[in-house]
């Protein structure tokens, strides 16, 4: 059997203890190393902060919304239907999309690390990282979704879906009351990060 | 014993503090922290299943303590010495100590959108006949540990081992991470989605009825 050391083996404290001191003393020996181009970091920061986040999300649950074959193949084998518009990419390789209705609420967790449809909804908010979202989703989903503000309708079960793989989830929100006329886009502007998370509704008029 | 990041079901961690959707980072080392990772990543160094094992390796009091992306920054250093590609006495003396046969694999700029997009899928080609069907009863290994490597990674969380379940859908052939952690083989094995009733899993569940699914390898499975 082969024997794991990585117990009694943390290089790491060799650093500065100050994580910023920490981050900058690794990038900068790695630069001097040829390991690291300093410019490509600024690109991923740059990818993460301005050009992939909750919008794309946004844009799959109001297009489903609205376009009940969409919705259908969606729900169907989402891995298609969301590489057809260009979400696909690290960490939503593998992707499906759970639907919350009168009946059930899903929610999404991920209790061993903080795994996250990365394409859909950019990077994760601190919370769904905390030791207390990860500790508490699976146990207590109800007093959870209360600290959110959301209080589930009498009779609606909850489904929680703890990410353990490699497949990333998505929740399709209830469709408000009060938005039978609008377009895609007004539809969008009322899907928040947290209700594609399962910790939220989308905004009423 | 299971490590300090299997917290499911854990108590005493306070309440979930809601953040506004415009707050990505909480500090300027934190993307920074994030971005380092993910360069070093495509040094081919190590895969993702070694990576998340590298965090969890982290004492537990340290776990405990360091921030989010400390976690990831520790692991990272942690990483790089353990495959060579730094020597303890760089990160030391936080100098390096000459180039390396690895300069030729760095992530360059222009190539960074590419990467990300490129993904790493996790599917494999099917070899191993999947041994259940949706529907289907079943039980989750009693023992939330590597099987094969004392105190190896494993994604079985220990509030679900041992526990009744049934099969929801089968996603595919998936990489196994308890091998893949430890490089001794993708393994893959059929991955399922795996229902688990609240009111088994839980002294005193919210709702009885509530549901927990798990994405869960054929050898996490057995026969109710």
């Amino acid at each position: 059997m082969p024997h794991d050391h990585s117990d009694h083996d943390h290089p790491h404290g060799l650093l500065p203890p100050d994580p910023a001191l920490r981050v900058r003393a690794l990038e900068t020996i790695l630069t001097e190393k040829g390991l690291i181009d300093p410019a490509a970091l600024d690109e991923i920061i740059d990818v993460y902060e301005n050009r992939i986040g909750p919008r794309n999300g946004a844009a799959v649950v109001a297009r489903a919304w609205t376009d009940p074959a969409f919705r259908a193949a969606l729900l169907e084998d989402a891995d298609p239907v969301l590489a057809g518009l260009g979400y696909y990419g690290r960490q939503g390789e593998h992707m499906v999309v759970v639907e919350n209705t009168e009946a059930v609420h899903n929610m999404v967790v991920c209790t061993l690390c903080s795994c996250y449809p990365w394409p859909l909804l950019g990077i994760p908010p601190g919370w769904y990282k905390s030791d207390a979202y990860r500790a508490r989703a699976v146990r207590e989903p109800r007093k959870v979704l209360a600290e959110f503000g959301v209080t589930l309708p009498e009779g609606c079960a909850v489904r929680v879906w703890d990410s353990t793989a490699e497949i990333r989830y998505l929740v399709l929100p209830r469709r408000p009351d009060g938005t039978s006329g609008m377009d895609a886009d007004a539809l969008a502007a009322r899907v928040t990060r947290d209700c594609m998370i399962g910790c939220g509704l989308a905004v009423s008029p | 014993m299971t490590r300090a990041h299997d917290m499911g079901g854990r108590f005493g961690d306070g309440p979930v503090v809601p953040e506004p959707q415009d707050v990505m980072f909480h500090a300027d080392w934190h993307p920074r922290a994030l971005a380092l990772t993910l360069a070093c990543g495509s040094l081919g160094l190590w895969n993702i299943d070694v990576s998340r094992h590298a965090r969890e390796c982290l004492a537990p009091m340290d776990y405990a303590r360091f921030a989010y992306y400390e976690k990831w920054i520790a692991a990272l250093a942690d990483l790089l010495v353990r495959t060579g590609a730094l020597s303890a006495d760089e990160l030391a003396s936080g100098r390096a100590d000459g180039g390396s046969d690895l300069a030729s694999k760095r992530l360059e700029a222009g190539a960074v959108a590419g990467v990300l997009a490129k993904g790493g899928p996790a599917d494999r080609p099917g070899t191993v006949t999947p041994r259940f069907a949706p529907g289907d009863v079943v039980r989750l290994r009693k023992m939330p540990e590597n099987m094969m490597v004392n105190g190896g990674h494993t994604r079985l969380p220990a509030y679900a081992a041992g526990a009744p379940g049934r099969i929801l859908r089968l996603h595919g052939t998936h990489v196994l991470p308890d091998s893949n952690a430890h490089r001794l083989g993708e393994a893959a094995e059929p991955l399922y989605a795996v229902v688990l009733r609240a009111g088994d899993i839980w002294a005193h569940p919210e709702h009885p009825g509530d549901e927990v699914i798990l994405d869960l390898w054929d050898s996490y499975l057995e026969l109710p």
